[in-house]
């Protein structure tokens, strides 16, 4: 037992490391009073050193703590994903005017920065439901507080109180769905909700009614139509940086735990033999895939259509993430792992160019103090380099090549056309068309529209135009070249248990 | 036929990248530096055409074989090795011209050149607008001679983000409507083209060249071999569902370009708005994509489609002809009658394809290049008088034969090879067409012939209208054409010329070419016929 627990110890490294990081932030805090600005350093390093222990996983596959948490290529992948991201966002908060003008509150920003990471790496790799919603909890509780971390402006406390109130909610379906999943099967490993499925049949409308309610948790999560309201509030209300990391690190860990947990508990590891080429068959008859499309459907469709008529960048951005999540889901709908594959190597593109764009409204909203769509009219001819890296990001986003967004797209429409859901695959490229539409109205403000007021250059430091080239320089490589991404994505679907 | 170890094609194509970088690094108040590194650079991208010109063997037939190919450039770009459940990813850098894409190349390369001379006089960021040009030339250069699928896409995609810069920031009043518009409908066009590449992909294998297994691929020639489609694939076998609907959404992506009735309403709007210069290169070439789209692509890749729909393309032909030389007759705005009289002429294009005949094909290519060029023409002479008078209502001229007696003669050429006149190229390429499309939809062809009529009628009305009658005392004192626009007519009026007196230069080139595409679609349009029924 005690050896066991050792071993599992090993390899929790990376998540030891964040609850290491977490104490000493919040001691360091304390101590180092007169001297706030220690504190995110050292969450910096740890986080960074977390996912370096993250990437030293690569390649293992097996599960801790009496089958609690597993660490296989699929959650390291994630880990990978969520840390890198936490990197960025520590790098995009030195520059952020909100966060540097809150000076006594770093310590609190920058420890729960941490804690909503290690809640994010738990969600990565947890294959059991209490876990599961112990993890998405830890992560919720530390993003409700920095949702509302500008408490001075009264947006950011609404995005906090509407951020709990939907939060509450959503959990609370999800554990009730958890309850009847667990009168249905006896289990709450999804492993043993396998076994019990394939055993013996269940009441099939129960069945249903268990994994609607899951999905509302999952849903919310990861900002899917209809569970989407407090999206756009709370991205707009809260600070750039938290939002920015809301956008990619939490939808992630979102889709980690969605596709795991309909993967393995429907998953016929009969059939699995039967079907080559990554194909899984499904228990029960029970077909959740079509659920998942109709809510790819509908969430790409209305945040494409909702985004068209949004004046303020940040709200644009969210209704723009929730079409990106439409789209990513598209990648769970076909059942195989080319699909699963398509969904990473989304999730790769779009750190970078989601971010990017994000990073873009954060400078600009320090220079100019709004992030209203019409700030950024003549901001071409006042600031050309950060608006050609807008224009980049933003064309990758619609997907158009040669952006590494374009590539995002051609895997999740080929792993589509492959399993022959073509009507999904055409929804999807019709709604790409009509993203376009909102992405130019920002290009054409920049670029086509003189500048309102003062026509001042806008110039950046040199540390600031580094970051940008940061994401600026991926998303435009791995469009031309992408073996990289695509390969790291073909190892990385690999789940603890599937063959 | 390299130079410093880079192939020909590779230099005409990115050769425009390097002026783009060029022009970014100087200065934007030295506009003399900048237009003439742009100057330069597209015609050392002519010379390049011209090299290709002199250097293609006329007797190859190019189409589905790589052996017909010329100048071929084929390098690895991306592979990406297997695993059980994905095959191998392998896309090459694939470029190689044949009698159908040469007239293009010669076609992009001079209209690019005309284009940096009509824009010699740009007032507002002018640094910004050659950059743009440049990215652009490269875009259209990579469409007419790239062989790989997932390439031609790219560049397909490319050229959208700088016309749109072009007509939006450097065009008329309406420009951000035009260029939105544009945008929109030719992205719309593209992910429909993009689904069908994507079907085409997870269709077809060819073995790998180091190991011989099976392998996708997005190699152009290998998707026009049926033998390579994998039985059970999506898009195997002939005439079934998923092929007709594979074709009708490439042919969607390429009728927007086009543009095909009923896709055609961006065209008046971009092209009035436009500045010249964008103008003629949305005529001059842009619009020869959509058509170069069918022919290289939609045509020996779904022969059978083609084939079972060629009396619809005939249709959409008469439609676009008739109607467009109707839209042409209406308008009192220079620059949207000769918009509109693109679209009829692309008609011309459309129906000569859809003969599916040697003389048909040939005409329609031969038109492709006559239309960039008398298109390209048309655009300069209405961009010279909008320069000078800065109106464009037809009504509001007359007479201006005496004050502008140098321009009047030129144009009197740009009209005269427009409305078909024996002697100047648009004759030889509209009789091909017409006379072999009235072999195929007679009927058709017949109704089809009115477009002629309707031209001659809205050409000498806009030549009566505004050349001749009693002159307008108030445009009395507007100066004839300049050295500076005569540098960018000159060379298109003497190709037109020269093209309807001696046709063969431009046609011995594609000959062989459309020969076997004929031949070879037919082959593809027999074994429909063979099946039962």
């Amino acid at each position: 037992m005690v050896e066991q627990t050792l071993h599992s110890l090993s390899q929790f490294l990376p998540e030891t490391t964040l609850t290491i990081t977490f104490c000493i932030s919040i001691l360091a805090g304390l101590i180092l009073r007169n001297k706030p600005k220690v504190i995110p350093v050292i969450s910096f390093a740890g986080i960074l050193l977390a996912t370096v222990f993250a990437v030293r996983q690569m390649g293992s596959s097996q599960a801790v703590f009496s089958g609690m948490i597993v660490v296989d290529p699929f959650a390291v992948f994630f880990k990978l994903l969520v840390g890198s991201t936490a990197v960025i966002i520590f790098l995009f908060s030195i520059y952020s005017q909100e966060v540097q003008s809150t000076l006594k509150r770093l310590v609190e920003y920058s420890s729960l920065l941490v804690a909503m990471t290690l809640g994010m790496f738990l969600m990565a790799g947890a294959v059991n439901l209490l876990m599961m919603v112990l993890a998405i909890e830890l992560t919720s509780l530390s993003s409700y507080i920095l949702a509302g971390y500008t408490k001075e402006a009264p947006d950011s406390s609404e995005a906090s109180l509407k951020y709990i109130i939907y939060g509450a909610l959503s959990t609370g379906l999800m554990l009730y769905g958890i309850s009847i999943l667990f009168g249905l099967t006896g289990a709450t490993d999804v492993y043993a909700i396998n076994r019990s499925l394939a055993a013996t049949s269940v009441n099939s409308v129960a069945l249903l009614i268990a994994v609607l309610l899951i999905i509302a948790g999952f849903g919310y999560k990861i900002s899917a139509v209809p569970f989407h309201f407090w999206t756009p509030d709370v991205y707009e209300g809260a600070p750039i940086t938290i939002t920015a990391f809301l956008s990619v690190a939490s939808k992630a860990a979102g889709f980690a735990m969605l596709i795991r947990f309909f993967k393995i508990s429907f998953i016929d590891f009969n059939l699995l033999a039967a079907h080559a080429g990554g194909v899984w068959g499904l228990l029960q008859g029970f077909e959740w895939n079509k659920i998942l499309a109709i809510l790819s459907v509908l969430t790409m469709t209305l945040g494409n259509l909702v985004a068209v008529w949004q004046n303020n960048l940040k709200r644009l951005l969210a209704y723009s993430s929730i079409a990106h999540a439409g789209y990513m889901l598209m990648g769970v709908v076909v059942l195989n792992d080319k699909g699963l594959a398509a969904v990473l190597v989304y999730f790769m593109v779009y750190l970078f160019m989601n971010l990017g764009a994000f990073y873009v409204v954060m400078l600009v909203a320090n220079k100019v103090g709004s992030e209203d769509i019409d700030s950024y009219k003549g901001l071409g001819y006042r600031s050309p380099f950060i608006s050609v890296a807008m224009v980049v990001f933003f064309i990758s986003l619609a997907g158009l090549p040669p952006t590494a967004g374009f590539i995002g797209k051609l895997f999740l429409f080929a792993a589509l056309l492959d399993a022959r859901w073509v009507w999904l695959a055409v929804v999807g490229a019709l709604n790409s068309v009509v993203s376009l539409y909102y992405y130019v109205r920002v290009v054409r403000n920049m670029f086509l529209r003189d500048p309102e007021g003062s026509t001042e250059p806008i110039r950046f430091s040199f540390p600031q135009m580094a970051i940008l080239l940061l994401l600026l320089v991926p998303t435009l490589l791995f469009g031309l070249f992408y073996s990289p991404i695509v390969e790291l994505a073909n190892a990385s679907v690999l789940m603890f248990g599937v063959r | 036929m390299n130079f410093l170890g880079i192939g020909t094609l590779s230099w005409i194509t990115f050769l425009p990248i390097l002026g783009m970088i060029a022009v970014l690094l100087l200065p934007k108040e030295n506009r003399n530096a900048i237009r003439w590194t742009a100057l330069a650079i597209t015609f050392l991208q002519l010379v390049a055409a011209a090299f290709i010109f002199f250097n293609f063997n006329r007797g190859l037939a190019g189409i589905n074989t790589v052996e017909g190919m010329q100048f071929v450039e084929k390098v690895s770009w991306i592979n990406i090795k297997g695993v059980p459940w994905f095959g191998k990813i392998y896309v090459e850098y694939f470029l190689g011209v044949d009698g159908l894409s040469v007239p293009m190349v010669l076609l992009t390369a001079l209209i690019s050149f005309v284009a940096v001379i009509a824009s010699w006089n740009i007032e507002k960021a002018f640094k910004g607008y050659m950059v743009m040009l440049l990215l652009l030339d490269t875009g259209m250069m990579g469409v007419f001679v790239s062989l790989d699928f997932f390439l031609f896409y790219v560049f397909w995609e490319v050229m959208l983000l700088p016309m749109y810069f072009l007509i939006g920031i450097w065009g008329g009043p309406r420009r951000e409507y035009a260029a939105i518009k544009f945008f929109l409908y030719t992205l719309l066009g593209s992910v429909l083209m993009l689904l069908a590449i994507i079907a085409l992909y997870f269709s077809v294998t060819i073995p790998d060249p180091t190991t011989g297994e099976k392998i996708y691929t997005f190699n152009m020639l290998a998707m026009m071999n049926p033998a390579n489609f994998e039985p059970g694939s999506l898009l195997a076998g002939t005439s079934t569902y998923w092929r007709y609907l594979a074709y009708i959404a490439l042919f969607i992506g390429f009728a927007i370009k086009v543009p095909v009735f009923p896709f055609h309403t961006w065209l008046p709007d971009a092209h009035v708005e436009a500045p010249t210069a964008i103008s003629v290169i949305l005529a001059g070439v842009l619009l020869k994509m959509g058509t170069y789209g069918l022919l290289r692509i939609g045509y020996p890749m779904f022969p059978d489609a083609a084939n079972h729909y060629s009396w619809a393309l005939a249709v959409l032909a008469f439609i676009n002809i008739v109607y467009g030389a109707l839209c042409a007759m209406a308008q009192k705005d220079f620059k949207k009658l000769i918009a509109y009289s693109s679209v009829s002429h692309m008609g011309v294009v459309l129906l000569g394809m859809s003969a599916m005949n040697t003389q048909g094909m040939l005409g329609a290519v031969f038109q492709m290049f006559n239309h960039g060029t008398i298109t390209a023409m048309l655009f300069l002479i209405v961009g010279v008088i909008y320069d000078r008078a800065h109106t464009r209502d037809l009504d509001a001229f007359g007479g201006l034969a005496i004050t502008m007696p140098k321009y009047t003669g030129i144009m009197t050429v740009a009209f005269f090879a427009a409305l078909g006149l024996p002697g100047l190229s648009g004759f030889i390429s509209e009789a091909f067409s017409f006379l072999g499309a009235f072999q195929t939809h007679r009927y058709i062809t017949i109704a089809s012939t009115l477009g002629i009529v309707l031209t001659a009628a809205y050409m000498l009305w806009t030549l009566q209208r505004v050349f001749l009658g009693q002159p307008n005392e108030k445009w009395a004192g507007l100066p004839d054409i300049n050295g500076r626009e005569l540098a960018a007519l000159v060379p298109l009026a003497i190709i037109t010329l020269w093209l309807g007196v001696y046709p063969s230069t431009m046609l011995d080139i594609m000959t062989t070419s459309v020969n076997h595409l004929v031949e070879f679609v037919k082959q593809g349009g027999a074994a429909v016929a063979m099946l039962p029924k």
